[in-house]
């Protein structure tokens, strides 16, 4: 079957692959995307070590990792809803969404 | 290799190829269906897992909600990336790329010498995903009700905040 390192390495590529959007896009919701990315991630990374517990303990009912997972998603959720309302709100104020014109305290 | 690998393989490549696109497309309607693609490979992945569950809720949430509310976003704010007309990626790209292909270097050789890295993880044997238990935990003082409610108030918080901010309280016409 899969070894857990597949997994690992797979959520170390997209991680980094999230990390490099979020460097290198000059547009804000470029960088959001690229934030989704880490997260899924950290979430795929939560997942593979849920599994393996599960795995070595099947006694015990694997109820940590999913509470665990489920208020990562939440966070991610949230953290999208506010991210995109600052951005619409800055781009009615200023008309840009670069990151790099957003350069004002006072809109 | 067994089956099980070879469809790994291939979910595994269409997740990292979707992320790649997302870091080389040119324009921000394109990135957001890339990143559709990518969030269908890590509900793939979950069900690999089998973490049912949290495959059904990706789709829901992920692809259903965020992408879409991003999609939402890049279209109510699209016209000055039309107007500038410049790259959406920064000039100094390929330093940060050099650094991120260290660091991810760094991971993997940092997971080789751990041995139980290289456990198969197997099927789970009789196993039912405990939807009831989890639906129980969270309302059971002695496990997990203050995380639930604590999320609860985090997302009521944010929904009211997410108004607040982006309303526009001038009545302009923009």
């Amino acid at each position: 079957m899969i070894p857990l390192s597949w997994y690992l390495i797979l959520a170390a590529g997209l991680f980094c692959i999230g990390l490099f959007v979020v460097l290198t896009k000059k547009s804000a919701i470029g960088i959001l995307i690229g934030i989704e990315l880490m997260l899924n991630a950290v979430n795929i990374n939560l997942a593979a070590f849920w599994h393996y517990y599960t795995q070595l303990n099947p006694s015990q009912t694997p109820l940590n990792g999913m509470v665990f997972l489920a208020i990562v998603f939440i966070v991610a959720a949230a953290e999208t809803a506010v991210g995109l309302a600052l951005i619409i709100s800055a781009y009615r104020r200023r008309n840009t969404s670069v990151a790099g014109e957003m350069d004002l305290l006072k809109g | 290799m067994t089956a099980m690998q070879i469809i790994f393989l291939i979910v595994a490549a269409v997740t990292l190829g979707g992320a790649l696109m997302i870091a080389t497309s040119r324009r921000m309607m394109h990135t957001v269906l890339w990143l559709v693609l990518t969030l269908m490979g890590v509900a793939v992945l979950f069900a690999l897992l089998q973490a049912n569950f949290f495959s059904v809720v990706q789709v829901l949430v992920y692809i259903g909600a965020i992408a879409i509310l991003i999609l939402f976003g890049v279209m109510l704010t699209r016209r000055s990336m039309v107007d500038a007309g410049e790259s959406l990626v920064h000039k100094n790209w390929w330093v940060v790329a050099v650094v991120i292909a260290l660091l991810f270097a760094a991971i993997v050789i940092s997971i080789q010498p751990w041995g139980a890295a290289h456990t198969p993880l197997v099927e789970l044997m009789e196993f039912k995903e405990p939807i009831s238990d989890l639906g129980e935990a969270l309302v059971d003082p002695a496990a997990y009700l203050i995380p639930f409610e604590v999320s609860s108030v985090l997302l009521l918080a944010v929904m009211v905040a997410a108004i607040y901010i982006a309303v526009d309280r001038k009545g302009g016409k923009s």
